[in-house]
Order: C-alpha cells, then sequence, then structure tokens
C-alpha cells in the first residue's frame, strides 16, 4: 500500500480507491500536546487544498488541508476520546479520516517517503 | 497543515543574554516582544506540570527593568499610576498599573522600592512605550535607567525555596533576611558569590518562587547552577501562559489593553485606599465611577464545557445575543480541561452565568467561573 506526504505534513495511505489521512510524526512533533481534534463528518466532499480537519495542540489551533478531491468515509472516533494518539502514533492508530479518491491523478504530485525526509531535512 | 495563530514577526528580532543557552537545552525558539525566546523544551503540558510539582526556570530577560531615582520619586510616580507608592516600605513590593489620561492601562508592572530608588519591571513587549510615557510625564529631578545589561530570570514551583536556598545566595547586608525568609512581594539584595543579585519573592505562575535580577554576563553560569539541581528544569513561554492563565493573572496587550481601565480588568485591589481617597491618579473620575457603580463590562474566568479549546478571539453569546468576547483561552494541563478568560457585562459577570462561546461557527457552552482556577499557593507569612 503506498504512503504518499504533502508539504502541509499530511500523510495519505492508499488502498484502491480509499485513502487514510494522518498528519506525520514530523507535524505532531511541531505542534506538541494535542488536545482536541476535529475530523470531518462522513459524506463531507472535500477539495484538494480545502480545509479537511482542525488539530488544537496546548498553544493553538491548526488547518489539516485535504491533500486529494474527495468524500469523506470515516472520521477516526477514537481521537475525539483520545486525541493524544496523535503524538503517541501520528501515522498509524492517529489516523484523522478516510476519503474516496476523485482524481487519481492528483497523487502523483505528492511525495514519497524518501523525498519527504528531504523535504524535512531542508527546513 | 498551518498555523492560524503565528506569532506577528517583526524586523530586527533581538537576542537575549540566554539564547545560546535555550538553544542547547533543546528549545523551539519563537519571536515574542522582538525577542527569540524559547516556546517550548521538551513540551508546554510536561513543562507546566513540573512547574506545579517541582520547580521551573523561566527566562523574563525580555522585561524591562527599570530604575527610578531622585528626590520625590514616588511621589512622582504616584501621578501616573493608582497605587500608594509612597508608603511602599523598603525590601516591599507592589503590582500596579501605568495608566493614561483616561484611565485606560498602558500597562501592568511590578514596583519595588530597594531603599534608595524605585525598581520596575515592565513588559518586554510595550516597554518603548512605557519608557517614553514615564520620561515624558516624570520630571525632570527623577532619573530613569533602563537596567539593559540585566537578565530576568524566574524560578517557580513548591520546590523553588529548597533550591535557592542549597544555591548559598546570602544577604548582601546585614538588616536583610536570608532567601527563604522572604514573604510574597518582598525583595532584596543577594550575593551568589561575588555575583550581585536582586531576588523577589514573586512570579507569574500562581506558585511560591522568585525573580531573579541577575548581570547578563553571568546569567548563564547561574541558570547552569540551578538547572544542576534535578529538580529545576527549563519552562518555556508556552507553559508561562498557560500557569498564569490557571492563575488568573492577565497577560497585557491580550486580556488588558488602553481601552480597559483598571475595574473592568478586576483589577481595583491595585487601587490603594488612599489613592481612592484623594482621587488623583489618571482617569480618577472613570475609575472611582465603577469602582462605586460597578464598570459595565469586566474581565471574568470561563470553564469551558467539552474538550475543544476556546481560545482568544472568540465570541461570547448570551442565546443569540453578542455580549463579549474571549481574551484568553486554552488547555488547562492542571485542571484537564480548556479554560479561558474574556470580558461580558456586569449584569453576566456572576460566577455559573451560562454562556456560549463561538469556535469556528460551533456554539460552545461556557459559564463564568471565579478565578484562580488552581488556587495560588504564595508564602504570605513566615512560620514560627
Amino acid at each position: 500500500m503506498p504512503r504518499y506526504y504533502t508539504e502541509e505534513h499530511e500523510w495519505i495511505d492508499v488502498d484502491g480507491d480509499v485513502a487514510t489521512v494522518g498528519i506525520t510524526d514530523f507535524a505532531q512533533g511541531q505542534l506538541g500536546d494535542i488536545v482536541f481534534v476535529e475530523v470531518p463528518d462522513t459524506g463531507a466532499e472535500l477539495a484538494k487544498g480545502g480545509d479537511a480537519a482542525v488539530v488544537e495542540s496546548v498553544k493553538a489551533a491548526s488547518d489539516v488541508y485535504a491533500p486529494v478531491d474527495g468524500v469523506v468515509t470515516e472520521g477516526n472516533g477514537q481521537l475525539e476520546e483520545d486525541p493524544a494518539l496523535v503524538n503517541s502514533d501520528p501515522e498509524g492508530e492517529g489516523w484523522f479520516f478516510r476519503m474516496t479518491l476523485a482524481d487519481k491523478s492528483q497523487l502523483d504530485g505528492l511525495m514519497n517517503a524518501a523525498a519527504y525526509k528531504q523535504f524535512c531535512d531542508g527546513l | 497543515m498551518s498555523e492560524t495563530e503565528e506569532m506577528g514577526e517583526e524586523l530586527a528580532i533581538a537576542t537575549l543574554p540566554l539564547d545560546a543557552w535555550h538553544r542547547a537545552k533543546g528549545a523551539r525558539m519563537v519571536e515574542f516582544a522582538g525577542y527569540h525566546m524559547p516556546i517550548q523544551y521538551e513540551g508546554i503540558m510536561a513543562e507546566h506540570l513540573w512547574t506545579r510539582e517541582s520547580a521551573g526556570l523561566f527566562d523574563v530577560s525580555h522585561m524591562g527593568q527599570l530604575v527610578l531615582s531622585g528626590d520625590g520619586v514616588a511621589e512622582a510616580l504616584e501621578t501616573l499610576v493608582p497605587g500608594d507608592i509612597s508608603a511602599l516600605k523598603p525590601g516591599r513590593m507592589r503590582y500596579s498599573l501605568l495608566l493614561a489620561e483616561d484611565g485606560g492601562i498602558l500597562d501592568d508592572l511590578m514596583i519595588t522600592n530597594t531603599g534608595h530608588s524605585l525598581y520596575m519591571v515592565v513588559n518586554g513587549a510595550v516597554k518603548w512605550d512605557d519608557i517614553a510615557h514615564l520620561r515624558e510625564h516624570l520630571p525632570d529631578a527623577v532619573d530613569m535607567n533602563l537596567l539593559d545589561d540585566q537578565a530576568l530570570l524566574a524560578l517557580q514551583g513548591p520546590k523553588a525555596v529548597e533550591i535557592l536556598t542549597a544555591l548559598g545566595i546570602r544577604p548582601e547586608f546585614d538588616d536583610i533576611v536570608p532567601v527563604d525568609r522572604l514573604v510574597f512581594m518582598q525583595a532584596g539584595p543577594y550575593l551568589w558569590g561575588e555575583v550581585r543579585l536582586g531576588v523577589s519573592r514573586s512570579g507569574y505562575t500562581g506558585e511560591d518562587g522568585f525573580e531573579i535580577s541577575v548581570p547578563a554576563e553571568h546569567v548563564a553560569a547561574l541558570a547552569d547552577a540551578l538547572c544542576a539541581n534535578d529538580a529545576v528544569r527549563p519552562i518555556g513561554l508556552g507553559a508561562r501562559d498557560s500557569l498564569r492563565l490557571e492563575a488568573g493573572l492577565p497577560l497585557y496587550g491580550h486580556d488588558l489593553d488602553p481601552a480597559t481601565d483598571p475595574v473592568e480588568g478586576d483589577l481595583g485591589f491595585a487601587i490603594s485606599k488612599r489613592r481612592r481617597e484623594e482621587a488623583n491618579f489618571p482617569g480618577a473620575a472613570r475609575i472611582l465611577g465603577h469602582l462605586a457603580d460597578g464598570a459595565p463590562r469586566k474581565r471574568v474566568g470561563l470553564t469551558v464545557e467539552g474538550k475543544l479549546p476556546v481560545r482568544e478571539g472568540a465570541r461570547l453569546f448570551d442565546g443569540n445575543r453578542e455580549v463579549g468576547i474571549v481574551t484568553s483561552g486554552g488547555f488547562a494541563p492542571s485542571v484537564g480541561a480548556p479554560i479561558a478568560m474574556g470580558y461580558v457585562p456586569r449584569d453576566h459577570a456572576a460566577p455559573g452565568t451560562a454562556l456560549a462561546a463561538e469556535v469556528r461557527g460551533k456554539r460552545v457552552p461556557v459559564a463564568v467561573a471565579a478565578m484562580p482556577f488552581v488556587p495560588h499557593r504564595y508564602v504570605r507569612k513566615m512560620g514560627a
């Protein structure tokens, strides 16, 4: 299952026509202690680059953008009870939402793990 | 992902004496009040809780340290602040407010009588404005010096007193008590080896603790000596903000500003009895009127239902009617929930009043709450 990364520090796992989206370990480290996550409702239509979710650290609220166009199929309900999952397992249990892929060609503009690591090293 | 609340950028950001020290400790640096400052080291939550249970070391060298001296300095300063500065005894300090002509708050500050001068600590973000205001309004007979070669540290938390005592700091003069015998809002001159320190029992966390003025050339050594004790960890601005919010202490530029007078800001205690009787401080008519009849609006604490943080700028509603605004807010680590402070009309200021805050179009139930949210643990009296 290929994993892609955005310059906004989201990761996207693609499985057929469905993608799982979260924020990267680098992102959670930058944000610090996560105290609240607002995931999109099932059925919400997302446009690439548009607001999709909000993650709140002790310090500030940050937007999470949709990496591609699509429709939300599921939000991670566990984050409501345990937002710190984003700190402890950002690229696993701390996923944010799942969505359909309206246009797979949009994945072409994203980074793979090696390219994302290089991107973070340059920040 | 991008931060929706970024700190403003300014040209020519200055560095503080401990800049390299912070970076070596793994701090994440941000711009604040024109300086590079540590926002956090290991994490805001851990730093906050550590300060409440052990001791935290804060670098607040961005704040302005001023010394006013000359004949009649206390009386002169009283023309600009509402406190009874003439009655301030040597070694005592007082929280006060720099007031504009109309009674609006230009800054909040600490004033200490050193015995031969008044030592003041003012907010970093407005220190240049304060200096200009003071120079413009104080008579030429009053000398004002900015101690820009002094750093300022705060050691805060229940273990602060034992840690500072273990450092071997001794009073500079015979009539000065040892640091562990200072009480809240008392200060004095001390020696750490040959290094002269100004130490006060005060702070901005609600905990017992000390603030230490130290020559910039010695501050790294002092910070190292304090952090050599395992009970001490460096604490960033992030936890400083969450600690003071839990303690119910306002932050200038957020909870207080020139459009707000001391009564609206719930700081009536800073207007001394004698000054009320004499009614001779800036904005006295407005402020005394508000003291007598109540101000139209008041700074209050707010508890938040649920987990969604309610932050600065959130509008407050009573039903469909907009009644106020949040001026500070966030997750409170020691409370374990979001809290906030803000301004509401006086008929909405009673604890328990149910309101709603608007966050991203949603209404979050909040209730007016008495402050502090976490009890103060100041040491006000010495035991036998």
